[in-house]
This record gives structure tokens, C-alpha cells and sequence, in this order.
């Protein structure tokens, strides 16, 4: 174990995490807010509307996330979308995990009891006035711990877009390789640090969780 | 009361779960201040009827009118969300599992239509949530959530929230019917408070004993359709139809 070598390239390493959370905070938003517009068509009363929802799903749960990733990156010049690495992985990521995430989203607004939908439209009020006062606060709950685990498979699957080069944490792993022969130094390393940024975004779900469990 | 146009009024009330016909073509009227029970075996339709008078089931056939206005015109599809959320405000509903919102205190529970659709101050609303717990005997736990109440409580927070819109009519479907039997006392005292006030109420019940002390009416429904009706002294003491005789001789026996 070279002792040496980990102390010199924690800190080279420690940077390249951060781009990875900066990736996967700009895949998260952009992945929870496509994810709620997929959830929408999901549940909607037009057929052809859950269909397209339901098409989207099926194609980015039913295909590799990293052909994905190379589909967009690659491909994307060839149909005139034509972006840097970073931004590529992001959306593509983003735009993956929207897929799960919308699942989570639509599984949280069905668990709750039909019969809160029923008490406020009987009292008078509209579809979206009772998805917004009534279901969707029970549902958000029953979301957190979904997409707590859509989140920590996120952070984890940020490590596909090193295949583009995009500069984070496992494509640094891999440059040091070639200069330093010390495989094992250096993906346990990242290894450890993957694990403490899965660590904490666990320990600010359970926060959020135990937050919002509150009365009932 | 010399206004005699009837408050409810249902014609030729049909409807199908896919190939099954559910109701018959129910034709049954309430007049203003007037009670009505219906009684009838499970799976008769009572759920049906009571839910297609505010339109949370949708007839497949027929009218239903309230106080002179047709619940389930014929709109396209906005203008048609306008109207019957404006005629639901008319209407409380009160159901066998209460349906409260857990997320919300009884406060809540009942001031949030108040404040959300006729934009009703939020002090102005409490004051109302208050006078209304008053009446159903829980202005204690106004501040409470629903998790910490028993069920009694739960349904007669239920009915005060249904209250405080100031309904036109109330329905009840099998309000007491998911309590623990020293619980049903309770909700049915409020119940027959209303009646003393002469709120009009379709009462959809199990209980044949309090359908006989509240109900100015009772509607025996069968297999999708009304079998008979009448006072309840005529009915309970006197049916005429063998179905009725046999669907009541089960319970008094059962
Ligand atoms: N949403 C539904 N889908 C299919 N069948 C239903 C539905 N609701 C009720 N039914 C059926 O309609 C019949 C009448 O039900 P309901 O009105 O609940 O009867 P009751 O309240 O008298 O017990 C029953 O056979 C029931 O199974
Ligand atoms: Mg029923």
C-alpha cells in the first residue's frame, strides 16, 4: 500500500469528486423536472398523453444508460446537437434518471387512498386544486425514500460519462493509472470518496424523510 | 316552507360497471328539510346512487337534479368542471371511512374549501371551524390531527367539515359502519341533531333501527332497483313486496 501516493492524490481527487456533484446536482434538477412532466402524462385522463409518458419510460429503462450517454454525445453532432462533454453527460444522465424518478413520483401519487381525491372533489374542489392541496402533500412523502434511491443510482451512474471524458472523479481515477501503476491505490480512493457522497446524500434523505413524516 | 320544488330529484337513474347494470332506472325525490333512508342488501347500489347525485360516479342514463339544477347536464368539458364543482360546494358528503386529510389539523380539515374556493379570511374561517366542531361536540381538538382521533371523532369531524361549506344537502354513506360499535352512538346523535335542524339528508345506512327513528322516508333498493318505499312505519311495520319482507326479516333475525 503506498501510503505516499494516496496522500498526493486525495487532494487532485477530491476535486474531481466535486465535478461529479456538480453533475449530479445538474442531472438531479433536470432529471426530477422532466421526471414530474413524465409523472403528469403518466396520469393523465388523455390516452395518447399516457402513452407518450409511458413510451418515454419504456425507452430510457429499456436501454443502456451509456448508449445513452453515446447517443448523445456522438450522435448528436450528426443531427446538429453538438455539446461538450459536461453538458452532454448531464443531460444525458439527467434525462435517464427522469425515467425512474417519474415512476417513483407517479408509484408516491397512486399509494395515496383514492378516497382523498373523492373527499375534495365532494367538497367542491377541481381536479388540480385536490392534486395540489390534498394528494400531492400525502404523495411527496411517499416519494422521498424513491427517489432517495433514483438519487444515490445517479451519483453512482455519473461514473458512464467518464467514457466521454468528462473530467470527474472515475476518469481521473483512470488518468492516474497509466502515470502511476498503483491500481489499487487509486480506485480505493475513489471507491471511499463515491461512498461518502452516496453516505451523505443518504443521510440527507433520512433527514428529509423523518422531516416531512411528521403527524400521520 | 312554500317552496315545493323538490330538493333532490333523481329520473330514471341507470348505470353500468362494464356489462353489469348497477342501477335500474331509480326515480326517487327529496323534498326540502326532508330525510330519506336507503336501505337495501349490499351491492344493491346505494353506494351508486348516493355517489351519482354529486356526480362522483357518472350516470349512464338519466337525470339528477338539485334544488332546480341539473347536476349532470350536458357541458363541454370546462364549463362542465365549473358547474359541478359549484354544485358539489352545495352538497356535503360524508363517507363510511371518513376521508380526512392526514396531512392537515381538524382546523384545516374543515377551513381549507372555506378559505380555498369561496376565499374566506382565515380568522373568519377558524371561527367557523370552531362553531362547527361545537356542533358535532369536538371544539377541543380543533388544533388535533386526525391520526390522534378516534374514529367517532374522525367521522364527526368529517361531518363538520362537510358543514362548514353550508351545504344544501348532506349525504351519508354508511357513516357508522366502519366504527366500533360504542362509536356509533356518537356520530348518530349528530346525525340526528341535523334532522332537528332540518337539514335534508340522504342517509344511505345499515342501521334499520336509527333509519326508523330519523327518516321522515325509506327507500328499499334491490339488485339495482327501488323495490318499495314508504314511511317507516310503513315500511318496517307493514312491507308490501316479499323482497322487502325477506331482506328485513334476515336483519332483524341476523
Ligand atoms: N367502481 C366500480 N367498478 C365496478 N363495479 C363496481 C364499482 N363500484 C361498485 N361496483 C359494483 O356495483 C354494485 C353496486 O355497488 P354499491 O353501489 O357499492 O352497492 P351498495 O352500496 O348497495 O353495497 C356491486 O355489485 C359492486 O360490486
Ligand atoms: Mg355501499
Amino acid at each position: 500500500m503506498d501510503i505516499a501516493l494516496i496522500g498526493r492524490i486525495v487532494p487532485v481527487f477530491v476535486q474531481a469528486a466535486w465535478t461529479t456533484v456538480e453533475l449530479s446536482l445538474l442531472s438531479l434538477a433536470l432529471g426530477l423536472a422532466v421526471a414530474a412532466l413524465v409523472a403528469m402524462l403518466r396520469l393523465s385522463h388523455v390516452a395518447a398523453l399516457r402513452f407518450a409518458g409511458a413510451a418515454y419510460v419504456s425507452v430510457f429503462r429499456g436501454t443502456p444508460a451509456l448508449i445513452q450517454i453515446f447517443l448523445l454525445y456522438f450522435g448528436g453532432p450528426q443531427v446538429g446537437i453538438q455539446l461538450d462533454p459536461f453538458a452532454a453527460g448531464a443531460i444525458a444522465l439527467g434525462l435517464n434518471i427522469a425515467a425512474y424518478m417519474a415512476e417513483s413520483i407517479r408509484g408516491g401519487v397512486l399509494s395515496v387512498d383514492r378516497g382523498q381525491m373523492e373527499a375534495a372533489r365532494s367538497l367542491g374542489f377541481g381536479e388540480g386544486q385536490s392534486m395540489r392541496w390534498i394528494v400531492l402533500p400525502q404523495a411527496a412523502k411517499l416519494m422521498i425514500r424513491p427517489l432517495g434511491v433514483n438519487a444515490v443510482a445517479l451519483v453512482k451512474g455519473t461514473a458512464l460519462v467518464a467514457t466521454i471524458s468528462v473530467v470527474e472523479l472515475t476518469y481521473t481515477a483512470q488518468r492516474f493509472i497509466g502515470s502511476t501503476y498503483k491500481p489499487f491505490e487509486i480506485f480505493a480512493v475513489t471507491a471511499v470518496l463515491y461512498m461518502i457522497m452516496v453516505y451523505g446524500l443518504t443521510l440527507l434523505v433520512d433527514r428529509l424523510d423523518r422531516a416531512y413524516a411528521g403527524e400521520a | 316552507m312554500n317552496d315545493t320544488r323538490p330538493m333532490i330529484e333523481v329520473r330514471g337513474a341507470r348505470k353500468f360497471f362494464g356489462p353489469l347494470e348497477v342501477l335500474k332506472g331509480i326515480d326517487f325525490s327529496v323534498a326540502r328539510g326532508q330525510i330519506v333512508a336507503v336501505i337495501g342488501p349490499s351491492g344493491s347500489g346505494k353506494s351508486t346512487l348516493l355517489r351519482s347525485i354529486n356526480h362522483l360516479e357518472t350516470l349512464d342514463g338519466g337525470e339528477v337534479w338539485l334544488d332546480g339544477v341539473q347536476v349532470n347536464q350536458k357541458l363541454d368539458r370546462r364549463s362542465f368542471e365549473r358547474h359541478i364543482n359549484g354544485v358539489r360546494q352545495q352538497m356535503g358528503m360524508v363517507f363510511q371511512h371518513f376521508n380526512l386529510f392526514p396531512h392537515l389539523s381538524v382546523a384545516e380539515n374543515i377551513t381549507i374549501a372555506p378559505i380555498k374556493l369561496k376565499g374566506m379570511a382565515k380568522a373568519e374561517a377558524r371561527a367557523l371551524a370552531l362553531k362547527m366542531l361545537d356542533k358535532v361536540g369536538l371544539a377541543d381538538k380543533i388544533d388535533a390531527f386526525p391520526a390522534r382521533l378516534s374514529g367517532g371523532q374522525k367521522q364527526r369531524v368529517a361531518i363538520a367539515r362537510a358543514l362548514a361549506m353550508q351545504p344544501k344537502v348532506m349525504l351519508f354513506d354508511e357513516a357508522t359502519s366502519a366504527l366500533d360499535p360504542e362509536l356509533v352512538d356518537e356520530v348518530n346523535l349528530v346525525m340526528k341533531q341535523l334532522a332537528s335542524e332540518h337539514m335534508t339528508m340522504v342517509i344511505v345506512t345499515h342501521e334499520m333501527r336509527f333509519a326508523a327513528e330519523v327518516a321522515d322516508r325509506v327507500i328499499f333498493m334491490a339488485d339495482g332497483a327501488v323495490v318499495e318505499e314508504g314511511s317507516p312505519a310503513e315500511l318496517f311495520r307493514n312491507p308490501k313486496q316479499e323482497r322487502t319482507r325477506s331482506f328485513l326479516k334476515k336483519f332483524l333475525n341476523g
